[in-house]
């Protein structure tokens, strides 16, 4: 009988780190995208970071500073009565942290494309930064949004190396998708780890089908009228 | 009266430039900065807007202080209650051109005058439209109608039909010169065309190198042998 919580478990996680980051994503892509601070650059590369390190290293830093061994993890566990390693809570935390390129640089880049008018014409007009934002700069570039919420979903489903560091293995909390998979193939049950695998393939070929149809038809709606 | 004497320093393709404004404009006028590209005219207009903050230098319009560099005050462009339109009309491709003006209503300001700008713009049959559908000569309409929703004092059209034909140019011309009477706006043009120039305003600064080089009416100030030289040509 085939098992569906680790299915249930990563959709669960990849819904869950998306809604997160499209929310955090937004204020940093805007920052990044019109600050003009020194300091830009510092937080370009920790948000870039996740692209370049081994998602062990990330994993391995977060399991120490999650760890009640530790003061952070410590502060959590005595304040909050949160514990983060081998937790949903704690995998949630750390694919926001793994995923957070994939929501920001997207975004980042939609909004510099947009004319700098756009913004100042709304000025003139009294609206203020926040309204300007989300009534004229979040709705032109939809096509960049949804780009970010894919590809942080995508990359979530495909997480493996952080999970399995900050997570571990445990049916139902931790166990996502491809933990699943790495573990059928390590008990030898190759059967079992062929059709997590190819449900996934599927999936995730189903998925970026849809999200390019999506995409073509809004860049042949914006282009085919000029 | 608008008291502007700014000063900035700014980077262009050709090296930079100290950019020094000093000028006063009375209510109710019409005035045009002319001069060639790179000059500084949109910087000035920006810094006029607020978009683009002085180095130093004040600008005071009628009683209120929008900038003194010295009493620290930068008063925020959503504050200063001017009508901006933009070379490149700046409409917002997301909503239609009902929704860009009504964008522009401040809260509580009663939905009537929408109408009215629809009308008089003659834009009424084209509520409806996305930008992306509409000529450039409809663009501009629709931003000049966006710009008065909130009834400013005070116009700035940065060179606002430079991208349109020859036969519209003249057109819109005569809608500006409408809707600045009928508003009582004190407007303030960027133009590069001497022939809008002479037709639009009685009064003309010349910029040149960041500085007003000339100020006075088009006639007396504007270079006439080239002028002559565009009447003739007309002319036919």
């Amino acid at each position: 009988m085939l098992d569906f919580g680790p299915f249930y478990l990563t959709l669960k996680l990849a819904v869950t780190t998306t809604v997160i980051l499209f929310i955090v994503g937004i204020p940093i892509s805007y920052w990044l995208a019109f600050s003009s601070s020194r300091f830009k650059v510092i937080l370009e590369a920790v948000v870039g970071l996740p692209l370049v390190l081994p998602p062990s290293v990330l994993g391995f830093y977060l399991l120490l500073a999650f760890s009640p061994e530790n003061s952070f993890g410590k502060f959590l566990d005595t304040h909050f009565d949160l514990r983060l390693v081998f937790t949903f809570p704690g995998l949630v935390i750390a694919s926001v942290i793994y995923s957070i390129p994939f929501m920001v640089q997207p975004i980042q880049s939609g909004f510099r494309v947009l004319p700098k008018n756009l913004m100042e014409a709304s000025y003139t007009l009294g609206k203020s930064k926040v309204t300007t934002l989300i009534e004229v700069l979040l709705p032109n570039i939809k096509s960049a949004l949804l780009t970010g919420c894919i590809l942080s979903f995508a990359h979530t489903i495909g997480e493996f190396g952080v999970v399995l560091m900050v997570g571990g293995n445990i049916p139902n909390e931790t166990r996502v998708i491809s933990i699943a998979i790495y573990d059928e193939v390590e008990a030898m049950n190759y059967h079992q780890a062929n059709v997590y695998s190819s449900i996934l393939l599927v999936f995730s070929f189903l998925v970026l089908v849809s999200v390019y149809l999506i995409n073509h038809s809004m860049l042949n709606r914006t282009t085919s009228h000029d | 009266m608008i008291e502007i004497k700014i000063n900035r320093k700014l980077n262009g393709v050709n090296g930079s430039l100290d950019l020094r404004f000093d000028t006063k404009i009375k209510e109710g006028e019409f005035v045009t900065i002319y001069g060639p590209s790179g000059a500084g005219k949109t910087s000035v207009l920006k810094m006029i807007a607020g978009l683009l903050v002085p180095d130093d230098g004040r600008i005071v319009v009628g009683h209120s202080i929008w900038f003194d560099k010295s009493k620290k005050v930068n008063v925020r462009p959503q504050l200063r209650n001017i009508g901006m339109v933009f070379q490149d009309y700046s409409l917002f491709p997301n909503m239609t051109v009902r929704e860009n003006l009504e964008f522009a209503l401040e809260k509580g300001q009663p939905k009537n005058i929408i109408d009215d700008l629809l009308q008089l713009t003659e834009l009424g049959q084209l509520y409806n439209k996305k930008p992306a559908v509409l000529s450039g000569g409809q663009k501009q309409r629709v931003a000049l109608a966006r710009a008065l929703v909130r009834r400013p004092k005070l116009l700035l059209l940065d060179e606002p039909l430079s991208a349109l034909d020859s036969e519209m140019q003249s057109k819109l011309q005569d809608y500006i010169l409408q809707i600045h009477e009928e508003f009582k706006l004190t407007t303030i043009l960027i133009s590069h065309d001497l022939l809008e120039v002479i037709k639009m305003s009685g009064r003309v600064l010349v910029l040149e190198d960041g500085h007003v080089k000339k100020d006075g009416a088009p006639t007396a100030v504007l270079p006439l042998g080239h002028l002559k030289e565009l009447l003739s040509k007309v002319a036919f």
